[in-house]
Order: structure tokens, then C-alpha cells, then sequence
């Protein structure tokens, strides 16, 4: 191979460096760079290695008890979070119905799944079993408010179950609602554009805990006698109704980038509000907004640790309950408690947000200029 | 391709579109005053005049993309009133074609054309498909059905824009500019479709500065200036002996190159 190839032109620089060329270039090129980079390894060199020992060199894998997690210098304890794992997952829920459970979740899986595959048919289908159908399903599962299945009141259910029960109810309910709610913003009825104004910022203008409070607390005093829902009930409406607000303002950004153009088009062609809206303007909006719309996802998904201020166990709420068991009474307990917490949380989170990332690229290549 | 005098095609004296003391404003700007305007089933206008007259308001008004505020607009026999109903019939009949195209870019080329027969007319989805291609075919780009608007040139897109409305069979085209936002090089390729779709009869409103066309196609050129309707006339008689000041100011500009 020679210097030069048959264009006549040098051949391109290799993009490839050695280390030592790479490192001096991008660590150490100048005075302040070098500081820097010294600075930095000085700080990764103080927090790696222990964080390291703590879940994985020194970390107790097996055992049943918490003797198992007392030699000096033991990290995470992972007996503690399995012979807890029931309570993390299920809560209080009575141990032989948690099948149902168990059959909730694999059913939302099998509606869920399909749902986030691009391209498979019956989509229509499927929405509707996912936001109609699959909600009185789980009620029913999970409640058992039927003939033949054993009521659980809701004061029994915790951990990942609520979790998922709060987080999924409000997201599933604040994408239409949201939509609505932007929609009824950019509207040129001004009763319908004031009523959805003043509902996003009401709700956006409170804190999650005031709503929380006011759900489980206050709502009951407001209500007539006897009339008391439950309170996760209460609790699930408020969040639905907080993240809707939130979501409106994002699909509203995603309105407004969307060129006035396309909705005169549509409505010049015939097509009425909602089908203008529904087949031309919102497609592309959403589209727009899809990162934001995750953020939103995401953040809801982890506020949910705030119904514990309720008396309601999620999955961090169980855990900290379970932290306070004499049977595992532990040095590192705690930490190994919300290592835990930390791990299933950020599983889901960082699933939600691999998925954004497919989603924008795959509808991308549709708006290639 | 012209005859001399821009009227070998047949003019029915049917009344398609009737527009009888409309004013418009826009908070205190009057930019609609008192038009009177009817064209016939199969009349080609060419709406001129300098920009800001209200050329493109006064089209926008015909399908009811703006509400007029005074007057009456009468399309085929339906008057245009704030009842959503009549305003959609209306829309069913009247196809436009934007300045910017407006495709949908997130829909192919087929699906822009299928979109509105599907939704609109409930036309099942194989003779949506077929009606699409016939006219797809019309405007000379069948091949392109499976990309999407954002791969396509600017005359290419603004004749799928033509082909879109022509899906749903209107009764009267309305053109906003439809050459104004292309490059010189692809003007023809959209104005050589639109003098076919004229030789074939269709009934016309084109707001546009390309006086060629004026002359090659129009029945009548209206002329418009700051809101009103200055001056019509045949294209012969308008290009050739201008009435009003304010007409052979605007012609010396625009036939001066």
C-alpha cells in the first residue's frame, strides 16, 4: 500500500491512534487538560474501588440467614433481599393468591409487548384491550371483588405491585389525557382553552405530596357519609391526574412545532377536527416530543416512591419496612436495601429510556430530507 | 397551445362559485373589501396583484380556511355560514394546493393521495390505492408512491399536492401560489399539469404571478389591490389594454423582465 492512491490524493490519515498518541491528544494536551485528567483519576481512584468491593468482591451471595452476612468487611447482602423477595415484589398480599399476581403481570406483559413492536397487525385491537379491557381484567384479578376469588383489600398489596400499579395506570391515563388537555389548550373556544388552562396549571402549580395528602387526607372530609373510595383508588386518581397536566405541556411543545400548514391541508381535504388531528397533526407532534414524553414517563415512574407518605407500600417503601426486621438487623443492611431499590428502578428507567431511543430512530428515517 | 383568445373551452352558465359583498378583516386590517366575484362552472381565473392585496385571503375565504366576515359565499349552490357541516361539504368539493405543499410528511406519497377518499369518502382502501395511482400517473410520477414527501423535489411534491386534492374529485381547484416557492427550473413541470388539468375543464381559482399562465389559460384575470377587486378582464384585453393606473403600475413590473 502506498502513500498515495490511484486518485493522485494522499490516502486519508488513519483514524486509528495508538494509546499513548490518543491519550496524549485527548488527556494531557495542555497544562490545564493534564491538571484535569489527574484530577479526575484521583476521584474515580477514591469511589470505584469501593463502591466495587462493596456489591461484588466482597458481596455475600448465598446463605439464608443474617449470619451468613456478618463476617467483618461483608458487602451487599443478598440473603436479606431473597428471603425478603416476596414482600419486595408482592407486599402483604396473602402468599396463596399470588398467583394472581403473578397472572396480572404476565398478562400486562402479553398486551404491553405487542403494543411496543413496531409493524404487527391488530394494533387498533390491541390498544383497546391495552386501556380497556386489561384495567377491569387486573381490577378484578387483583381485587378479587368477584364470586369465587378471595378479596384483597388494596391496604394489602405493596411493593413492585403497587409500583407498577401506580406507575402504569399513570402513564396509560396521562399520554390521552395529556393529549386532550394540549389539544383543549390550543383550542379556539375560549371556555374549553380556560377550562384546560387553568386544570394543567392547578395541577402542575402543586407539589405531588400536596396531592398525595389531599387524595388520602383531605379528599374523605369533602366527600358525603359513607362514601369513602379506597385509597389507592384516590391515590391512583390523583397521580393520573398530575402527570396529564405534565404531559400536556410537553405534547403542547410538540403542537407547536408542527407548521399550521399541515392542519389547513388536512381540513382543505375534508377531513373533520379529530381526523385532521388525530391522522395528521398529532402523529408528527408525538413524534417530536418523544423524548420529552419519556422524561415525563420516567419521572413518574419513580415519584411513585412518594405514596409511602400515605401509608401505602411500594416497592422502596417495602424495603424499608423489611429494613426494620430484628431477624435482619445488619450493619449493612440499609445500604444493601436501597442498592436493591436503586437496581430494579433504574432497570425499568433505563428500559423505558433504550426504547425511546429505538422508537426515535426507527421513525426518523421517515423524515429524511 | 393558446388559441388567441382563452376561450376554446366550453364556460357552462352555471354558477359555481358566487361571492357577493364579502368583507374581511384582520383585527383592524381591512383586508377584504366589498368583493364581488362569480365565477362559472369551468372558468379559469388568474388572480393578480401586488403582495399583501388579499389575492390568497380571498381563496382561503372560498374554503372557508378563513371565515369572512361580512357577505355571502356561495359554492355550488351551498352558502358558506359558520355550520360546520356545510363548511365540510363544501370542503369535500373544493380541492386546494398551498405555496409550501403541506404534504404530510410522515405518510408516503400514496398515503397523502389515499388519506382523504379513505377518511372522507370511506372509499374501501384497494379503490383508494388505484384512484391515487390513476392520478399519480396524471401528474407524471407513479414511481415515486413509496417515498415519502421529504425525498421528493419541489416540483415533484407540489404535484403530488395536486394529485392529493385531485383524489377526492373536487368540483373547483384553488391554487395559492403554487409556484412560488419552487426553484425556476421546476416551475414548468407544475404549471404544464396545471394547463392540462385547465384543458380538461376543470373549474380554476389560481392566485399566481406567472403571467404566461395568465395568458395561456385564463378566462379572466382579476386584479386586486389592497383588498378590492381593481379590475377583470379577459388576459388579452388585460395585458394588453389595462384599464386602471394601479394595473399598468403592477404590469410594468411584473412583464418588465
Amino acid at each position: 500500500m502506498g502513500m498515495e492512491d490511484i486518485t493522485g490524493r494522499p490516502a486519508p490519515r488513519s483514524k486509528r491512534l495508538t494509546p499513548l498518541v490518543w491519550a496524549q491528544r485527548n488527556l494531557f494536551s495542555s497544562v490545564s487538560n493534564t491538571i484535569l485528567t489527574l484530577v479526575s483519576a484521583y476521584l474515580l481512584w477514591l469511589t470505584i474501588p469501593p463502591v466495587l468491593d462493596f456489591t461484588i468482591f466482597s458481596a455475600v451471595w448465598t446463605g439464608t440467614t443474617r449470619e451468613a452476612c456478618l463476617a467483618p468487611g461483608a458487602g451487599m447482602c443478598w440473603p436479606f433481599i431473597w428471603a425478603n423477595i416476596d414482600q419486595f415484589i408482592y407486599g402483604r398480599y396473602p402468599p396463596e393468591e399470588i398467583w394472581r399476581v403473578n397472572l396480572t403481570f404476565a398478562l400486562g406483559a402479553a398486551v404491553i409487548i405487542p403494543m411496543l413492536i413496531p409493524g404487527l397487525p391488530a394494533r387498533r385491537l390491541n390498544l383497546v384491550f391495552l386501556l380497556i379491557v386489561y384495567p377491569l381484567v387486573a381490577i378484578v384479578l387483583l381485587a378479587g371483588d368477584r364470586p369465587g376469588l378471595r378479596p384483597v383489600p388494596t391496604s394489602e398489596w405493596g411493593g413492585l405491585l403497587v409500583t407498577l400499579v401506580v406507575a402504569v395506570t399513570g402513564i396509560v391515563a396521562s399520554l390521552p389525557l395529556g393529549v386532550l388537555l394540549a389539544l383543549g389548550r390550543r383550542s379556539n373556544m375560549p371556555a374549553i382553552r380556560m377550562l384546560c388552562i387553568i386544570f394543567i396549571e392547578f395541577w402542575r402549580g402543586v407539589p405531588l405530596i400536596t396531592v398525595l395528602f389531599m387524595a388520602s387526607v383531605m379528599l374523605p372530609l369533602f366527600l358525603p357519609e359513607g362514601m369513602n373510595p379506597d385509597n389507592l383508588l384516590r391515590v391512583l386518581v390523583g397521580v393520573a391526574l398530575f402527570s396529564s397536566a405534565y404531559m400536556a405541556e410537553v405534547i403542547r411543545g410538540g403542537l407547536q412545532a408542527i407548521p399550521a400548514g399541515q392542519y389547513e391541508a388536512a381540513r382543505a381535504l375534508g377531513l373533520t377536527y379529530w381526523q385532521a388531528m388525530g391522522q395528521v397533526v398529532l402523529p408528527q407532534a408525538l413524534r417530536h416530543v418523544i423524548p420529552g414524553i419519556v422524561n415525563t414517563f420516567i419521572g413518574l415512574f419513580k415519584d411513585t416512591t412518594l405514596v409511602l407518605i400515605v401509608g401505602i407500600f411500594d416497592l422502596l417503601g417495602q424495603v424499608r419496612a423489611q429494613l426494620s426486621d430484628p431477624n435482619w438487623t445488619l450493619p449493612q443492611g440499609a445500604l444493601t436495601g436501597y442498592i436493591f431499590a436503586a437496581l430494579v428502578f433504574w432497570a425499568f428507567c433505563f428500559g423505558m429510556s433504550r426504547y425511546s431511543t429505538f422508537m426515535e430512530r426507527r421513525l426518523d428515517t421517515t423524515r429524511e430530507r | 397551445m393558446s388559441d388567441g383568445n382563452g376561450k376554446r373551452l366550453k364556460v357552462s352558465d352555471k354558477a359555481m362559485i358566487e361571492m357577493r359583498g364579502v368583507n374581511k378583516w384582520f383585527g383592524d386590517f381591512h383586508v377584504l373589501k366589498d368583493i364581488d366575484l362569480t365565477v362559472q362552472e369551468g372558468e379559469r381565473i388568474v388572480i393578480a396583484g401586488p403582495s399583501g392585496s388579499g389575492k390568497s385571503t380571498l381563496i382561503r375565504c372560498i374554503n372557508h380556511l378563513e371565515p369572512h366576515d361580512e357577505g355571502s359565499i356561495v359554492i355550488d349552490g351551498i352558502e358558506l355560514t359558520e355550520d360546520l357541516k356545510r363548511i365540510d361539504e363544501v370542503r369535500r368539493e373544493v380541492g386546494m394546493v398551498f405555496q409550501q405543499f403541506n404534504l404530510f410528511p410522515h405518510m408516503t406519497v400514496l398515503e397523502n393521495c389515499t388519506l382523504a377518499p379513505l377518511w372522507v369518502r370511506k372509499m374501501p382502501e384497494k379503490e383508494a390505492r388505484d384512484l391515487a395511482m390513476k392520478f399519480l400517473e396524471r401528474v407524471r410520477i407513479p414511481e415515486q408512491a413509496s417515498k415519502y414527501p421529504g425525498q421528493l423535489s419541489g416540483g415533484q411534491q407540489q404535484r403530488v399536492a395536486i394529485a392529493r386534492a385531485l383524489c377526492m374529485n373536487p368540483k373547483v381547484m384553488l391554487f395559492d401560489e403554487p409556484t412560488s416557492a419552487l426553484d425556476p427550473e421546476m416551475i414548468k413541470e407544475v404549471l404544464d399539469v396545471m394547463v392540462e388539468l385547465a384543458q380538461e375543464g376543470m373549474t380554476m381559482l389560481c392566485v399566481t404571478h406567472e403571467m404566461g399562465f395568465a395568458r395561456e389559460v385564463a378566462n379572466r384575470v382579476v386584479f386586486m389591490d389592497a383588498g378590492e377587486i381593481i379590475e377583470e378582464a379577459p388576459p388579452q384585453e388585460f395585458f394588453s389594454a389595462p384599464k386602471n393606473a394601479r394595473t399598468k403600475e403592477f404590469l410594468a413590473q411584473v412583464l418588465a423582465h
